[in-house]
This record gives C-alpha cells, sequence and structure tokens, in this order.
C-alpha cells in the first residue's frame, strides 16, 4: 500500500546520486529489501515503473535483493535464521526477539551514465 | 528508504523526551480510541505525585473524520485530529507537525492513535517510547501470527472488550500461546475499558515506564 511512496524515496535518491555525479542516465537499481520490511517486492516492481517514467530512470532495470531475517540468540551467543515468524533458536529453542537484519529497505547501488 | 522518516523520527524522539509517549496500533475497530478514553478519565491512576497531575496531549490519525478527536476532547485533553487521506499509516512528519499545536513543554504523557491497520504502521516509527498494540477478544487468535511485523514490533499488547470475552468465544489459551511465541518481549494486559475489569496491571506498567522516563528526564536535566 506504502510502496509509491517508498519507491519515490528511492527514485529520489538515485537521481540525487546520478546528478551529484555529474550524470544523466541510470541504468540499474539494486535494492536489499528485508523480509521484515513490510514491502511486498512485487508491488515495488510495479511502483517502479510508474514513478520512473520521465525521470532518469526511465527503462532502468531494477533489481530487488531479498534480505532474510536473522535472529541473535542470546543463550548461545549466537545468530540463526528463523523458520517460520516464530523466531525459535535451533540449538536451545529459545524464543529471540532481537532482529538482527531483515528490518530494511535499502539503495545498495546504482548503474549510471 | 525509511530514511527521511528514520531521521524526522530521531527528531521526535528529542522533541518528546521529557515526556512519556505512546504509539497505539491495532485493526480499525479494536477499542483503540475507548482505552484512550478510559485512560485519560483515569490519569490520576498512574501519577507518581498524588499532588501534581498528569497532563496529557492526543493525536490520532484516521483517513477521515475527526470523531475519534471529538470524543477524545470531551474528557478536556487537547486532541489534535490528522486525517492522512489515502495514507495507511502516521508518518513522524505528520505527528511533528501536529504536536506543534499542542503546549509541549508541558505535557507528561503524549498519546499518539495510529490509523487502523495491522500493516503499514508498523514500518514507520513516530519517535515514541512505547509501541502498544491493541487486539481484541473478538479477533481470532492467530492474529499475531497474521500480522507478525506489526506484533513483533509492539512493547506491549493489550488486549480489549474482555468483558464480552466469554460471549464471543475468545480462545484464551491459544492467544497467549501465539502471543508468546511471536512477540515473547511483550507485556500483555487483558481489559475491558467499558468495565475497567483489568486496567489496574495496565496502568501500573504506565506508571513504571513514566517513572523511569521522569527519572531519566530529570537526570538528563540535571545534566545539561
Amino acid at each position: 500500500m506504502h510502496e509509491v511512496g517508498l519507491m519515490q524515496s528511492a527514485l529520489a535518491l538515485a537521481v540525487e546520486q546520478t546528478k551529484s555525479q555529474g550524470l544523466s542516465k541510470i541504468h540499474s537499481i539494486d535494492l536489499n529489501v528485508g523480509e521484515l520490511s513490510g514491502v511486498v517486492p512485487e508491488a515495488l516492481k510495479f511502483a517502479f515503473e510508474v514513478v520512473s517514467v520521465g525521470t532518469l530512470a526511465e527503462g532502468a532495470q531494477l533489481n530487488l535483493n531479498v534480505v532474510h531475517t536473522l535472529c541473535y540468540c542470546r543463550h548461545c551467543c549466537r545468530e540463526f535464521y528463523p523458520m517460520s515468524w516464530i523466531y525459535k533458536c535451533p540449538r536451545c529453542q529459545c524464543l529471540s526477539s532481537d532482529i538482527r537484519e531483515g528490518q530494511n529497505l535499502e539503495l545498495v547501488s546504482l548503474e549510471m551514465s | 528508504m525509511f530514511g527521511q522518516n528514520n531521521q524526522n523520527a530521531k527528531e521526535n524522539r528529542t522533541l518528546f523526551r521529557h515526556l512519556l509517549s505512546l504509539n497505539l496500533l491495532s485493526s480499525p475497530g479494536s477499542g483503540k480510541t475507548t482505552l484512550i478514553e478510559r485512560l485519560l478519565q483515569d490519569l490520576d491512576l498512574i501519577t507518581k505525585h498524588p499532588d501534581r497531575p498528569i497532563l496529557a496531549g492526543v493525536i490520532v490519525g484516521d483517513l477521515a473524520t475527526d470523531h475519534d478527536a471529538e470524543k477524545l476532547r470531551k474528557t478536556g485533553t487537547p486532541t489534535i485530529q490528522i486525517n492522512t487521506g489515502n495514507l495507511c499509516h502516521l508518518e513522524a512528519a505528520g505527528v511533528a507537525k501536529a504536536a506543534q499545536q499542542l503546549d509541549l513543554a508541558a505535557l507528561d504523557l503524549l498519546i499518539i492513535e495510529n490509523v487502523g491497520n495491522l500493516v503499514c504502521p508498523a514500518l514507520y516509527d513516530l519517535g515514541e517510547d512505547l509501541r502498544i498494540v491493541v487486539m481484541s477478544v473478538t479477533e481470532g487468535e492467530d492474529k499475531p501470527l497474521k500480522y507478525p511485523a506489526t506484533f513483533k514490533s509492539a512493547d506491549a499488547v493489550v488486549i480489549s472488550k474482555c468483558d464480552i470475552a466469554a460471549a464471543v468465544g475468545f480462545n484464551r489459551a491459544g492467544t497467549m500461546a501465539y502471543l508468546s511465541q511471536v512477540v515473547p518481549q511483550a507485556q500483555v494486559f487483558e481489559v475491558s475499558a467499558k468495565t475497567g475489569e483489568g486496567l489496574g496491571p495496565f496502568y501500573g506498567y504506565l506508571k513504571q515506564v513514566m517513572g523511569s522516563h521522569q527519572a531519566r528526564a530529570e537526570s538528563y536535566l540535571l545534566q545539561t
């Protein structure tokens, strides 16, 4: 539902970067999409097609890299990838609420000319 | 990409540092407004200094209408309504703008009632101290599993409308089991804003957080 707004801010960042380097065309945009970021990748792609029209990124390739949720178990002092929405440590079965990765939405790289 | 909102939320945190701020999230119709209304009537129960009443302010978000604000203003509490139009959540910048209309410096408690929605509001930090997710006994016990991002972000969960739990066949054991699995860190309170049932422990929790918050704010003031 909010993917259009998020895509607009990503695009604004990308355009700003491109212009600041004296370039005028964006060929590809790589985004990291956390599993917990609440964003639907398909909706993000659709939003990109709509909001990129008439910008430096029109026609650019959008690559979405899904970042899995990574939790930290305080008992085992180790990180683990939960298998479901219940973040249970596979070693000690304790529940974790310490999330280390998978919440963000990040613009990681741009291909420009 | 949440950068701008996170930055605004950080600024709000500085703006709100002397008070306790709550962000209430729930599905539409879970009873957020009624719970806030009751809390505003019971403010004496959460103060540590009986000689000095708690001053509260409310910011309420809805797609349209100011019905909730009208309702809350009847308690005598300054209330600012944000109409988000088609936006499904509140953002930190909107809250900052609404907060300008309140006498923030005089407040001890700021309650933010988010738009009724269990999806998007979870992603937007408003700069609050506590995020409270409300679910009513009329909702399915697997709600925490269906909306994990929201429940996982909660500091506390309030189960509302407990006075009608029996009538609607509320699956208490199932709800508690899912909550403890999905959101192990949260304190859970079972309340009825209508009858007052279970509000004691919830107020006790707010009082405790408010106390430690005030101690922190005072030590901050002493340092500066």
